[in-house]
């Protein structure tokens, strides 16, 4: 498959602004590549990630939606991911259930000093994404150009 | 035998150990049972593997003079597992044809009364096929 | 809509090399609210600010996006840029294109695409932003120290020079902590308690210090500037007022079997007792668990021959309730635990030691009275091995994974008080390495191996094995040698790995400061924040941040203490204005955001609201914005939408997720 007709996914990556951020900073910093199909949106927390903000990516069409936060018991506000994670694990069980696979959505814990495991991550989630191909179904086709 | 590189990959896979672990503090020797018997020393065994010298080890006295009692295994504080490097050089050794320890002809003449069946057919698994 | 200006930073080539910068500012320049786009060289820089601030005075405008470093880099830069220029400074938002795009990125076309997209998603939420205002709170000008030890005496001393008042609480009772127990230090093999005392001296003297011993830390609420703490003062059955710290009722004290925590359990106690002879203060504690009156209700000696009257077997906890503006953790450490490591024989054999075990036997004080001698038979020891790392330097979980840093020089320091002061005893150590970066501390260790005679081996042991006649059998290896050592010895010592005190979770979780998977506080920045925690008005002193000696541990107390000082000499502190925020008129009252604040910053009031001419009157979420920290966990939780975060509002995070979507 040449470049030019490769599929460039859309991926959201939601950072809290104390860890994961940093640790995609640290990535940066250490000249570690991972796909520029990866963009990232600054969170004070993972728990500011309303579901709302996920449904809203995949229907103005991205293709797969990560949320990375302190690993638990490291949160900055001590319990912000908790919420997360278990707001997460309904919200991907009910997005599962309407035909967005459980690869297209991830938590993953990411501390500032770990910028290999972000590159890491997104590498993966980005590959996984490839594999499972354009999301089409919650996209809403007004959205589309 | 394919090359010494690959040979030091499949005893780190067979083994499940990693010999960069190692802080080089010889605890494993220190531990070891058979070290006055061994020519290559526990903790020399596992800098061996490390640096990918199969050759040496899998022609070493060493490979069955290891009881296999784990002293080493339980006591090593960074978790190379000595013991388990050099079950798993042996198994290279085994697997192939015509390369085992002992053969069944030679036992008997090797028997010790006092000595347990059980360890006598732990022996026979250890050493051929 | 916003005049928005855009500025694209070159930084150098670290940008400019993957991203095209004079694309980016061609792609964005028709963005909505987009009146001005410039790219320079170098943003950050004093001519790149000048730029900045030009635009906003000639083109007027209201909101900017600089396209450049990450924000956790320059946005407070940028942030005051503005400010001078006249813009409100949250007016200000960062697209991150150099660690998040060109740093990453090879291909240029594939990043400058990127770039471009971050630069919309910055515009989007730019074109959102509301002028915002930090609050203002009050900075309560006490502080409090968490530990009695060295680290926290020093904190102490040096806060309170400066002018401000100081509470210690020590779980102890007394104020002294490790360096009480170590008999001399290294490597000036000056005696611990000549140094020490004359602090711990200092300390209760001074008029702006207050020490709480055989107290607890109970509950924090609060925040940076404004902690309100709760201190259990347990009940020590001993009227610190009356009593003038004779000591008849130690001696008198019929129950003398209790073991000695001071000793380390190597010698006994009274149940009534002060630790230590020099302890401060000198006042003794009631140890119910060891008393006979608290255990049968029939003694009280210790009442009937006090002087004073002092004792008080009615005495119950007291809590004390104060405000405190800075709080410094030194809560220090304790040796681990050898219950994993059976091969060293530690609880088979009552002449296998631990280090700290040797200090109490070592000093003049303690249980031997200083003379070295086997604890088993009393005889003194021929032949010594020193075992180094136990429990350091781990990989499974028996042990630490860290380098405990003091052990390889107090064990030279023993060996070489040894060797001084018994010639014909003989010294082994077994090592993996000899650590000792530090002020003639590598010469400290040679002149115990060429002066002293000291045996250092290079290999560790893996068994000590006692023998019947009382002797102990050490098997280890010589890795030089390349051979097995056995080993007669009369006394076995462990450098055990050392631990932040277990009590350090706890205190932790109550102040919210971070904690690493050893247990010890973790640093706001490992390099550049040493002493602070991430949460803002704790500090950390001594061992409980990571294993030091004690010039270490001193010195990380007096920059603990300037921290504090910095913070306590403010009397106002700036809040984040990145707070939540309630719609009264969405608001439906449930409770559930308040349920999830970990700051209880929300509170509920009963307000009349104009709800499209129906007024009425509704119960409320009011957020209480010096509390809240900005989190937005209540945002998520809200049914009916109410909550929402300022700075981080939900239409600004859509409006980026819909500019990354496009």
């Amino acid at each position: 498959m040449s470049v030019e007709n490769q599929f460039k996914p859309k991926i959201v990556a939601f950072c809290c602004n104390w860890c994961s951020y940093a640790g995609a900073d640290l990535a940066g910093s250490s000249r570690l590549t991972y796909p520029a199909d990866v963009k990232i949106i600054r969170v004070p927390c993972s728990c500011r990630v309303n579901p709302m903000f996920i449904l809203r990516a995949f229907e103005k069409g991205a293709d797969g939606v990560i949320i990375c936060g302190c690993h638990p018991g490291d949160c900055h506000y001590s319990t912000g991911n908790y919420y997360a994670r278990r707001r997460m694990t309904l919200l991907f069980s009910m997005l599962d259930y309407i035909g967005i696979e459980n690869g297209r959505t991830r938590v993953e814990w990411v501390s500032a000093a770990e910028g290999v495991k972000f590159s890491q991550t997104m590498n993966e989630f980005v590959d996984k994404i490839r594999s499972l191909g354009e999301n089409v179904r919650l996209g809403d086709l007004r959205c589309k150009k | 035998m394919s090359s010494e590189k690959n040979c030091a990959q499949q005893i780190k896979e067979i083994s499940g150990a990693d010999p960069l672990k190692c802080m080089k503090c010889g605890k494993c020797s220190a531990s070891c049972p058979s070290f006055n018997e061994m020519d290559i020393k526990p903790h020399q065994f596992v800098s061996y593997v490390a640096n990918g010298d199969i050759e040496a080890l899998v022609n070493s006295k060493s490979l069955y003079k290891c009881l296999s009692c784990f002293a080493c295994l339980e006591r090593c504080p960074r978790d190379v597992k000595p013991a388990k490097l050099i079950d798993a050089a042996r198994q290279l050794v085994v697997r192939q044809r015509g390369k085992d320890y002992l053969t069944a002809d030679e036992i008997p003449e090797l028997l010790d009364e006092g000595l347990p069946q059980q360890l006598l057919v732990s022996a026979f698994r250890r050493y051929r096929r | 809509m916003q005049r928005v200006g855009v500025f694209v930073c070159h930084c150098g080539s670290n940008i400019a090399a993957t991203v095209d910068v004079k694309r980016v500012v061609e792609a964005i320049s028709n963005e909505p609210g987009v009146v001005h786009a410039e790219d320079y060289q170098y943003m950050c820089s004093e001519a790149g600010q000048a730029l900045i601030a030009k635009a906003i005075k000639e083109k007027a405008l209201t909101g900017i996006v600089v396209c450049s470093c990450s924000p956790r880099m320059h946005e407070a830069t940028f942030r005051k840029a503005a400010e001078r220029a006249g813009l409100n400074p949250y007016m200000v938002e960062i697209a991150n294109i150099r660690e998040h795009c060109s740093w990453i990125h090879k291909d240029i076309v594939e990043a400058t695409e990127k770039a471009v997209i971050l630069a919309r998603a910055a515009i989007a939420k730019v074109n959102l932003n509301t002028p915002l205002k930090p609050g203002e709170s009050r900075v309560t000008k006490r502080a409090l120290v968490i530990g009695g030890g060295i680290a926290g005496i020093q904190t102490a001393l040096d806060i309170a020079d400066a002018g401000y008042e100081v509470d210690i609480v020590e779980k102890t009772p007394s104020i002294g902590g490790r360096m009480s127990q170590l008999d001399k230090t290294f490597p000036t093999l000056d005696c611990s308690a000549c140094i020490l005392t004359p602090k711990m001296v200092e300390a209760a003297a001074h008029e702006k210090i207050n020490i709480y011993t055989y107290s607890e830390v109970d509950k924090v609420s609060g925040f940076v500037g404004d902690f309100t703490v709760d201190i259990r003062k347990k009940a020590r059955s001993v009227d610190m007022d009356k009593c003038t710290g004779c000591g008849v009722c130690q001696e008198k004290c019929p129950s003398k079997k209790a073991p000695s925590e001071f000793n380390r359990g190597l010698g006994t106690r009274s149940a009534i007792y002060t630790p230590f002879a020099q302890a401060i203060p000198n006042v003794p504690v009631i140890d119910r668990e060891n008393c006979i009156k608290f255990k049968t209700g029939k003694c009280g000696i210790c009442a009937k021959v006090c002087q004073a009257g002092a004792i008080d077997y009615e005495q119950k906890d007291e809590i004390i309730t104060e405000k405190y503006g800075a709080i410094v953790v030194a809560t220090g450490f304790d040796t681990i635990k050898l219950d994993n490591y059976d091969e060293y024989a530690y609880s088979q054999s009552k002449d296998v030691i631990t280090s700290l075990e040797l200090e109490r036997v070592m000093n003049a004080a303690g249980t031997t009275k200083g003379h070295l001698e086997r604890l088993s038979d009393g005889k003194a020891p021929k032949d010594i091995v020193f075992i180094q790392c136990v429990g350091s330097r781990c990989a499974d979980d028996r042990g630490k994974s860290y380098c405990s840093k003091i052990c390889c020089m107090y064990t030279a320091k023993h060996a070489m008080l040894i060797r001084d002061k018994y010639p014909d005893v003989n010294v082994t150590v077994f090592y993996i390495d000899v650590r000792t970066p530090g002020k003639n501390f590598d010469e400290f260790y040679r002149r115990a191996v060429e002066q002293y005679g000291v045996n250092y081996i290079k290999g560790q042991v893996g068994k000590v094995i006692p023998q019947p006649d009382g002797s102990l059998l050490v098997q280890g290896v010589d890795l030089l040698d390349n051979k097995q050592i056995l080993k007669q010895a009369d006394m076995v010592v462990l450098a055990t790995a050392i631990e932040p005190d277990p009590d350090v979770r706890k205190i932790a979780t109550m102040l919210t400061a971070s904690i690493d998977t050893n247990n010890f506080l973790t640093e706001a920045h490992a390099k550049l924040r040493p002493v602070e925690s991430p949460t803002a008005g704790i500090f950390l002193s001594g061992v409980c941040q990571g294993p030091k000696d004690i010039p270490e541990t001193v010195a990380q107390a007096g920059a603990a203490a300037v921290k504090a000082i910095g913070l306590l000499a403010k009397d106002k502190l700036l809040t984040n204005p990145c707070t939540a925020k309630a719609d009264e008129l969405l608001c439906n009252g449930c409770s559930a955001c308040a349920n999830v604040c970990p700051y209880g910053a929300i509170s509920y009031e009963v307000k009349e609201v104009n709800d499209h001419g129906i007024r009425e009157q509704r119960r409320v979420a009011v957020v209480n914005s010096a509390l809240c920290q900005g989190c937005g966990a209540c945002t998520v939780t809200c049914p009916s939408g109410a909550m929402d975060l300022q700075g981080f509002s939900n239409l600004q995070i859509i409006s980026e997720v819909d500019a990354i979507c496009q």
